[in-house]
């Protein structure tokens, strides 16, 4: 199946001079949830503003179900509903109105019923008559997805949906995704919770001074970075590891009551049982031991810190 | 063409217009009736009759003007520069819709919006003194072309201000002084050959000429002039707007 969006060769340099983006290429799948992942100024809102319209790149070519965006850009458009990270809203319509105005704007004609679907499943119903400058922030990011999917895309953007967000609400806007997702609608999202990504998403995209440097299913990444972490907790101090245990690459914490032991998940032998063993001859005693697994956000900061 | 968008966006700023009313349409009406009390009523019964028309007929079509005039820049520049100003411009620049739907919608409803208004003070101004429309074809031509011109206009600075301040410095700095220079309230005739010629050289000369003469069949300059200098200010504003939107101009970074 042909990528629903297609980046390639992308670059975007800003009147300053400042190169933004530099050579993207990216596919992003039809259904999937899509998560690029990035530190602050890494490019990924201009990336999404270029692919939306309203950035224009200054090189490269990017399509949406196979529409050019420059050329083609009103069946490409058509297809994305886009939620911007800052809160954008006007202050004195009711929710109703906003919402309703953007499908016009996208030219789809008049659906009460939609809207209603759309409100409710956003827990925006009871607030339909509302103006806009009476809502929290929290509802107001839920009246901007409602405006993004008050025409039916194929295609949504969230941009940092959940920044700012409480916890509650930031679960309950993964129930929404996930309820969109299943009924067919391509989700691509930045966020700076890495943790939203882990939770969330079918491939990651990690994206930093305006490279892309890594795409990989989430899965297929947790396992190819992922080192999992060995602490044993000591019953008696000891001063330092004996030399017949370097092979291991013990790391000792200060007090000398803890011995963390790295190991790869991948490898046929892991190395453990001959670590207890070879402990055990050694006269060291274990009264406890712990194991940990790197998290996403451990492998993206050492992504995003290599040279 | 995207119909629902320039549906859309039409009734989402006349709704505005409806929201505030008393804004848009009353203070407009109050303060030209207090032009007609000033210069109609109590200076103009000391003037006698400017080429045959009582002063505060003469005044009329020159103060329908100057309301379509200054609403129709604050409209169309208030309604493009809002959404640029609160970042909702986003969703406009990522709509399936072209330039020119974009500009129909809003320089449609300023437009509208100020040919009611002109309407409105007309209809006040029969009020305060007799009326006569000797041509009322022209009279509707020359107010809607005013009005789409001058939206057209607004619509251009709106783009073009990056703060309030700039979004009022056109039209105090620019526009109200032309108005009232421009034969609002004297025929271009009253005045010495030497600022004659001067005044010549304000756009809205012809504008409140033709208008006028529409009313009353008296014109500081020939209508054919009139027309073709406002015609001429249209395509002017038309072709910054197309080159705005060609180039992303304070729209697209």
């Amino acid at each position: 199946m042909p990528p629903i969006i297609s980046v390639s060769n992308l670059s975007k340099t800003y009147g300053s001079g400042f190169k933004a983006l530099n050579g993207i290429n990216l596919d992003i799948v039809s259904g999937e949830i899509f998560a690029l992942l990035g530190p602050n100024g890494a490019g990924k809102t201009t990336l999404i503003s270029i692919i939306c319209g309203i950035a224009n790149l200054s090189q490269g070519r990017v399509t949406v179900g196979g529409h050019d965006i420059n050329t083609d850009y009103r069946a490409a458009r058509s297809l994305i509903g886009l939620v911007p990270q800052e809160l954008h809203t006007d202050a004195f319509e009711s929710v109703w109105a906003t919402v309703s105005f953007s499908r016009g704007l996208f030219g789809k004609p008049k659906n009460p019923a939609h809207i209603e679907k759309v409100l409710k499943d956003l827990s925006l119903w009871d607030k339909k008559d509302n103006k806009i400058v009476t809502l929290s922030g929290g509802m107001k990011r839920r009246v901007m997805i409602a405006k993004a999917l008050s025409h039916e895309p194929q295609i949504l953007f969230l941009d940092e949906p959940t920044a700012g967000v409480d916890v509650e609400l930031r679960k309950g806007m993964w129930e929404v995704v996930r309820t969109l997702q299943a009924s067919g609608v391509t989700i691509i999202l930045t966020t700076h919770y890495i943790e939203e990504a882990e939770e969330m998403a079918d491939r990651i995209g990690v994206i930093n001074k305006g490279e892309i440097i890594l795409v990989e299913d989430k899965a297929g990444l947790m396992q190819k970075l992922g080192k999992k972490q060995l602490k044993l907790y000591l019953q008696n101090k000891v001063e330092a590891i004996p030399a017949d245990l370097a092979a291991y690459n013990l790391e000792l914490s200060e007090d000398g009551r803890e011995v963390i032991f790295n190991y790869d998940t991948k490898g046929e032998r892991t190395g453990i049982t001959s670590l207890l063993s070879d402990l055990r001859s050694a006269g060291i005693r274990i009264s406890d031991l712990d194991t940990t697994q790197s998290s996403l956000e451990d492998i993206f900061v050492s992504l995003v810190r290599a040279p | 063409m995207n119909f629902h968008a320039i549906r859309a966006i039409y009734l989402f700023e006349m709704a505005r217009t409806w929201r505030t009313l008393l804004q848009s349409i009353v203070s407009p009406v109050v303060s030209t009736s207090l032009y007609f009390v000033v210069f109609g009523a109590a200076i103009g019964s000391r003037i006698t009759s400017v080429e045959g028309v009582s002063y505060g007929t003469f005044i009329v079509p020159g103060l329908v003007m100057l309301s379509v005039l200054t609403q129709s820049i604050a409209n169309a520049s208030f309604g493009i520069y809002f959404p640029k100003f609160v970042g909702t411009i986003y969703e406009l620049l990522s709509a399936p819709i072209s330039y020119f739907e974009i500009v129909l919608g809003y320089v449609g409803a300023a437009a509208t919006k100020s040919i009611i208004l002109g309407l409105i003070i007309l209809a006040t101004a029969g009020l305060f003194v007799p009326l006569q429309i000797h041509h009322p074809i022209w009279m509707l031509t020359f107010l809607v072309l005013t009005a789409v011109t001058f939206s057209l206009f607004g619509f251009i600075i709106g783009i073009w201000a990056d703060g309030f301040e700039k979004l009022q410095m056109i039209p105090m700095l620019v526009v109200t002084p032309l108005t009232f220079l421009g034969g609002s309230f004297y025929s271009v005739n009253m005045l010495p050959s030497g600022w004659r010629t001067i005044t010549l050289l304000n756009p809205v000369v012809y504008l409140i000429s033709g208008f006028r003469w529409s009313f009353y069949e008296i014109a500081d300059v020939s209508v054919t002039l009139s027309l073709g200098m406002t015609v001429g200010f249209l395509v002017v504003c038309m072709t910054i707007v197309w080159w705005i939107f060609k180039t992303g101009y304070r729209l697209k970074n």
